[in-house]
């Protein structure tokens, strides 16, 4: 019923109303599209307009705030993450043009599973498109569960044993997860439906946060430790991270760099709007502790991980997990100050992890391979490739003056202000990561390695660009907010870290 | 403790069941009486939610219990069936640990979960013991998961845990239908996609203990 009268808004004019529609209708439409296109080249184009489509909706919705009913709603917050999702759901599209198309080349994927990559790779964007601007905390748990299908769906797509494994572990670990998080959303309408009103308004977030100082304390605080648990799964977090590595070695590269870009921020994205509630409600056990621990202890595990890893695509997994606990932790510590690099972590990450991913999914078609030990002398053979992917992994760790710099120099602030302790932990962690993503920088593009031209043929402009454009973009992206964070995106930042408490 | 009537019983009776039926799910070791008591779990649960809807006179809750009957205690099962005799499964599975360590294991669960409900107890004592037995069947079911290796008896866990999730919404009045659809929709999505990679894994391995699987990690060990 509000959808259609969001629906008749639209008709009458609205430009918001529509633009808040199509970041949804764009992808679910061009799934279905997708589904009857053969040709891999049209698919790729139309791909490409689709998820342009959204993007275009998006930065309308930056200036042009509709008003939000019962499910769907647009504020600060996820204004700027469905900015992110549409962003990189468009340049993760153009690398996958080329990507894909390569993979067919050399027979690894049929056209089927090419068409079958295009309708999922929609699917998944408008599962999480949902999921970001859901007012409905049930719609919210209905996109992230749709996003894991679909993405076990493009883990398991060349059906190699590792992939199934990954597939399968992703499967029943979130499945554990989403089910836990349904348990969780379930109690919170439970706290909401004893007080106010039964029905659709007990689960708008909007709602359930106007009347938070009335909701049972004991009742939400087993809610939030579910909710935790279960989004966490999802966001990667230690210990419920293992299907995070294996799913994201496993599937086609421009799904680990939306996997790593996008749907563990979007899961986060959702303990951050239930962290708000539990903070409106009095007498309830204070979230920060718990996301401490878990964000802390993420970074810590992630860190010493990375030094075990063979496989190219597992040690950049692990390093998502460090840099979720690292957000987490932000979150955890609260204050405007965390919170902004909270914030500001979360944007910068997701642009230099799928930048990173952009690249490495090009040195894995190159080499043929994804063991780091067959992976060497990149920067001799590739120098363009090589340079792109030592700036990115500079970027992620934390070297100035790119913006996860940034992000984690107003954190590690903000921790000494708090706990010097902590600061202290994080401190150790980032550098643990720093010395072990430098180690493989290193081997991977700066030795001695046989020279192989090993070059990716692509005589289409398209495909060529979708090689470096993707890459370039981010890391420019990201390199800017490092150098210069424009006033009015300051200012943003702070009124979201700010209502964010 | 509570008012000696009828109806209290009944519900008691049809959510105790439930968690009875989990720990029987927790010693079990031959797959086809896993799903046979994963139907009969299922069952209790539309009976549950029938009951309630007969109580409140709520028809949302019918529906809910007639979409728990049909897609939890009949598709899913027989879906399951089909898979391992199609696939022709060895049909026992080996447990991680023994069924004594698990039963006590369980019956520490269950009192955890009566304990951290209690405080919730002010609002409505129907409540409390609702939320209360749900979360009994929740952490049986993530038990009966770490006790197994067997991909099919995980799911069968995970399945368990799902209805208890469902049992927690007999105790909500007005809880949206729809939620109750899109969840039965996605559940039965979910399982497709299960049975595909299930079939795949199983011809590729010829097994499915999930330990088998481990070599393929890309680590060093």
């Amino acid at each position: 019923m509000s959808a259609l009268q969001t629906l008749t808004d639209a008709a009458a004019g609205n430009v918001g109303a529509i633009a808040l529609l199509v970041p949804l209708l764009a992808p679910l439409i061009a799934a279905g599209v997708m589904a009857l296109i053969p040709c891999h080249r049209v698919a790729a184009t139309l791909n490409l307009l689709f998820s342009l489509l959204a993007f275009g909706a998006a930065l309308v919705l930056l200036n042009d705030r509709p008003p939000g009913d019962m499910l769907l709603h647009l504020d600060d917050l996820n204004a700027a993450l469905i900015t992110l999702n549409t962003f990189v759901a468009f340049t993760s599209g153009l690398f996958s043009a080329g990507y894909i198309e390569h993979e067919r080349q050399i027979g690894r994927i049929d056209p089927l599973t090419g068409r079958l990559h295009h309708v999922m790779y929609q699917a998944l964007m408008f599962a999480l498109n949902l999921a970001v601007l859901a007012n409905n905390i049930a719609l919210m748990w209905f996109g992230i569960e749709l996003a894991t299908l679909t993405a076990v769906m493009m883990v398991g797509i060349y059906r190699t044993p590792a992939a199934l494994e990954a597939a399968l572990k992703y499967f029943i670990l979130g499945g554990v997860g989403v089910t836990l998080a349904l348990f969780g959303t379930i109690l919170i309408y439970f706290a909401a439906a004893t007080d106010a009103k039964g029905g659709m308004e007990a689960m708008a977030w909007t709602a359930l946060l106007i009347h938070a100082d009335h909701f049972d304390p004991t009742l939400l605080n087993v809610a939030f430790i579910f909710l935790l648990l279960g989004y966490g799964t999802k966001a990667g977090l230690v210990p419920m991270h293992a299907w995070l590595p294996d799913a994201h070695a496993e599937g086609p590269t421009p799904i680990t760099a939306v996997l790593s870009g996008l749907l563990i921020n979007v899961s986060l994205y959702i303990i951050l709007r239930f962290k708000m509630i539990l903070t409106a409600t009095p007498h309830t056990l204070p979230p920060g502790p718990l996301m401490i621990s878990f964000g802390l202890v993420s970074v810590l595990f992630a860190a010493l991980m990375l030094y075990r890893q063979r496989d190219i695509k597992r040690l950049f997994a692990y390093s998502s997990i460090e840099h979720m606990g690292i957000a987490t932790l932000a979150f955890g510590i609260g204050g405007p100050l965390a919170t902004f690099a909270g914030l500001l972590h979360m944007l910068m990450h997701s642009l230099t992890k799928s930048a990173i991913f952009f690249a490495v999914g090009h040195i894995t078609q190159i080499k043929g391979t994804q063991q780091l030990a067959a992976i060497r002398g990149i920067g001799d053979s590739h120098p363009a490739l090589g340079w792109g992917l030592a700036f990115a992994v500079l970027a992620i760790a934390g070297m100035p003056p790119f913006g996860v710099f940034m992000s984690e120099f107003l954190l590690i602030n903000a921790a000494f202000a708090k706990t010097p302790a902590l600061a202290l932990l994080l401190i150790v962690g980032l550098l643990v990561a720093l010395g072990a993503l430098l180690l493989r920088l290193n081997e991977v593009v700066f030795s001695e390695g046989e020279r192989i031209p090993g070059e990716v043929h692509q005589n289409n402009g398209l495909l060529r660009a979708s090689r470096s454009l993707p890459l370039v973009t981010h890391l420019l992206l990201v390199l800017a907010a490092g150098l210069y964070l424009p006033g009015p995106l300051v200012a943003w930042f702070q009124h979201v870290a700010a209502r964010l408490g | 403790m509570l008012g000696q009537s009828f109806p209290f019983d009944m519900a008691h009776m049809l959510a105790g069941g439930m968690v009875t039926v989990s720990f029987m799910l927790l010693f079990q070791d031959r797959l086809i009486a896993l799903i046979w008591f994963l139907a009969l779990h299922a069952l209790a649960l539309a009976l549950a939610l029938a009951w309630q809807a007969h109580r409140q006179a709520a028809d949302d809750l019918y529906v809910a219990a007639a979409l728990a009957l049909v897609v939890k205690a009949i598709l899913i099962p027989m879906g399951l069936r089909w898979l391992v005799r199609h696939l022709q499964i060895e049909r026992t599975v080996e447990a991680v640990v023994g069924v004594g360590m698990a039963m006590l294991f369980g019956i520490g669960l269950v009192a955890l979960s009566v304990m951290v409900m209690l405080p919730a107890a002010t609002h409505s004592p129907l409540m409390w013991e609702d939320l209360s037995f749900a979360l009994a069947v929740v952490m049986l079911g993530l038990l009966i998961m770490i006790t197994r290796r067997n991909a099919m008896a995980q799911i069968i866990g995970l399945l368990s845990v799902d209805n208890g999730v469902t049992l927690a919404v007999v105790g909500i009045r007005g809880m949206p239908l729809v939620i109750d659809l899109g969840v039965a929709c996605l559940l039965v999505a979910a399982m497709v996609v299960f049975a595909i990679y299930f079939k795949h894994i199983h011809q590729r391995f010829d097994s499915v203990d999930v330990h088998v699987l481990d070599r393929f990690r890309g680590e060093e060990s």
